[in-house]
């Protein structure tokens, strides 16, 4: 614990956040998220705890079935641009060459263009009724594999001159056998760290797109709770409940998200740790 | 610099504006059944009384103003021929508002506010993170480390509405939204100018305190790095002042990965600046490109992205060939 401070802070972050989602999920069910279960508009009282939207969703049991499908999405995006990545990466540190110029290239022509830009037009024209979670999360992988392909590429490619690879070869271990070996084994910690980092990277983006209002209209996702908010201007109403519990769930999600990567990281790179000691 | 690492990188830009517009292009047409024009008049005739005769001639007039009348692969070389001259089109909602003036009069306010912060965040962030792994600097300094991580942490936008309901609408600091008040008449009058400021200040702040967080520490992994160097040493060893060794030995070259991080990261903050534009309603691109999103406005949703995938490559374009000025040591020939 005091040798990762950070990893420990994340890892009780997100126990707490499991703890009162579980709470939450003893209390509701899934009806009390949907439209006219409760009077709109209503304030915070003892039978509403968090009080209701302006069409009468319940704002407690919305936040409580509003993680799982952000946390859904964000773990399927973040998987597959991990995949994606890791091949990519792998690839083209491990075999240099043409390869390698072709795959960078790639990668850095597509990390120019913004995320959301691509998102907003793909997203917009394909579906007047908003996207489901699936789609949302493929579309976001698409753009997501870029920075671990670049990580994990550098990694590889400072790895592959070290002794324990020669060693590899000698024994007559062929090329995918020392990538999935000698390899990823050793930069575990470091894919660790990369996959939370695309997680909270793709619930990101999601995020920002349902806000924009262009996320999965009739399910409860926290994204399309704040562009909800927005829309019938809860700010300037005063209405509080309606657009404070899920900027402080996300607030607390992203920061658990960065603590543990963060901390994954620290474990990887112990070099990173405090320099005033 | 070499001519053929410059061709190349030209070469590159190029290709990148070629690819954006065309898959800008291409999606459209795979959504078949698709007929913007049709729907909005459609839309429009809905709002009416219900009973509008020649519907299909509108449709069909509209469509010759849009070009949508020829064959796909027309189209596509009229487009070409259009962006090369930066004609974007004609707004779908603002009819006959051209797409292109409504970007140019939305682009300044969100250079300028896109460009101070960055840049303020940037400086201070670098600086920052470059103190924190300086083992001579002040020990107050390491505690500004837990809430410079958090603050990396949170997205720009939900910053920008925490900050939005703390200080413009509980303290009524600041204005709650808008570039400018909305009773004054644009002019390059002093207080014009003052109420801009007034205005830029929190969605400037929420990219300002977001970002910093992030250069501090990824300029803090790079300072790490080359303090351990011998060079550093070898100027400690030498006697050189502290403020001299930090500035000119250390900062100097821990700058060079943070900017082509910059220039990497340029994507990403844009389009959080994006979503900030649109808490605080101010009246750039971000804006622009939800009220497009809001009413179906698909030219002018591929004319604000068209532009800030240009906005972006010119970016990085730039940067990448004032590089080698800031390290001498690139000579960008055959790998």
């Amino acid at each position: 614990m005091k040798e990762n401070p950070i990893l420990f802070i994340g890892l009780l972050m997100s126990i707490a956040l499991l703890a009162t989602w579980l709470t939450g999920m003893i209390i509701s069910d899934r009806e009390m998220a949907e439209p006219i279960s409760g009077p709109p508009y209503a304030p915070p009282s003892s039978e509403y705890l968090l009080g209701t939207d302006a069409q009468g969703r319940q704002m407690l049991p919305l936040m409580v079935w509003g993680v799982p499908l952000t946390l859904r999405m964000g773990l399927i995006a973040g998987s597959l641009g991990l995949l994606i990545g890791t091949i990519l990466g792998f690839t083209a540190g491990f075999f240099g060459g043409i390869i390698d110029t072709i795959i960078r290239s790639l990668s850095d022509i597509v990390l120019t263009i913004p995320a959301l830009a691509v998102l907003v037009v793909v997203a917009s024209t394909i579906s007047a009724d908003g996207l489901s979670v699936e789609s949302m999360a493929f579309i976001i992988a698409a753009l997501a594999w870029m920075w671990p392909t670049r990580t994990i590429r550098s990694q590889v490619l400072s790895m592959r001159e070290r002794d324990y690879i020669d060693v590899a070869r000698l024994s007559g271990l062929n090329n995918f056998e020392i990538i999935v070996k000698e390899l990823m084994p050793n930069l575990l910690p470091y894919l660790a760290s990369s996959f939370v980092g695309a997680v909270a990277a793709a619930i990101l983006a999601a995020i920002g797109l349902e806000a924009l209002g262009l996320g999965p209209q009739h399910q409860p996702t926290l994204g399309m709770t704040i562009f909800w908010a927005n829309y019938f201007g809860a700010v300037m109403s005063g209405w509080w409940w309606w657009y404070a519990p899920p900027i402080v769930l996300l607030i607390w999600l992203f920061v658990t998200l960065y603590a543990i990567a963060a901390g994954l990281d620290q474990w990887a790179n112990p070099r990173l740790k405090k320099v005033t000691q | 610099m070499n001519k053929s690492y410059l061709v190349t990188r030209l070469v590159t830009f190029v290709i990148i504006l070629w690819l954006a517009s065309s898959v800008i292009f291409i999606l459209p047409h795979l959504a078949p059944g698709r007929n913007p024009v049709r729907e909005r008049i459609v839309q429009q005739a809905s709002l009416g009384s219900g009973r509008v005769e020649g519907i299909e001639k509108m449709v069909a007039a509209f469509e010759r103003d849009y070009g949508l009348d020829k064959p796909v692969w027309k189209q596509y070389f009229t487009y070409m021929g259009k962006l090369v001259r930066l004609d974007l089109g004609l707004s779908l909602a603002l009819y006959p508002a051209k797409v292109i003036d409504l970007i140019m009069q939305a682009l300044p306010w969100t250079i300028g506010l896109l460009g101070i912060s960055t840049l303020l965040a940037f400086g201070f962030g670098s600086l920052a993170g470059a103190l924190l792994a300086w083992p001579k600097s002040p020990g107050f300094i390491q505690w500004l480390f837990p809430p410079l991580m958090v603050m990396s942490a949170i997205p720009y936008f939900l910053l920008g509405i925490f900050l939005m309901t703390v200080f413009a609408f509980m303290l009524k600091w600041f204005p709650i939204g808008g570039g400018s008040s909305l009773t004054s008449v644009p002019d390059w009058s002093f207080t014009y100018i003052k109420q801009i400021l007034h205005h830029a200040v929190l969605p400037g702040l929420a990219v300002v305190l977001s970002g910093i967080g992030f250069w501090a520490l990824s300029m803090r992994g790079m300072m790490i790095t080359v303090t351990g160097e011998d060079y550093v040493n070898f100027a400690e060893m030498r006697g050189l002042g502290s403020r001299r060794i930090f500035f000119q030995y250390a900062m100097r070259n821990a700058i060079l990965p943070q900017v082509t991080a910059l220039a990497l990261a340029l994507g990403f903050v844009v389009s959080g600046l994006v979503l900030v534009e649109w808490v605080f309603r101010y009246p750039g691109i971000g804006s622009l490109l939800f009220k497009a999103i809001a009413a179906f406005d698909y030219f002018l949703i591929y004319g604000v992205v068209f532009v800030l995938i240009l906005g972006i490559a010119l970016t990085t374009l730039f940067l990448d060939l004032i590089y080698p000025l800031l390290d001498p040591r690139i000579k960008y020939e055959r790998e």
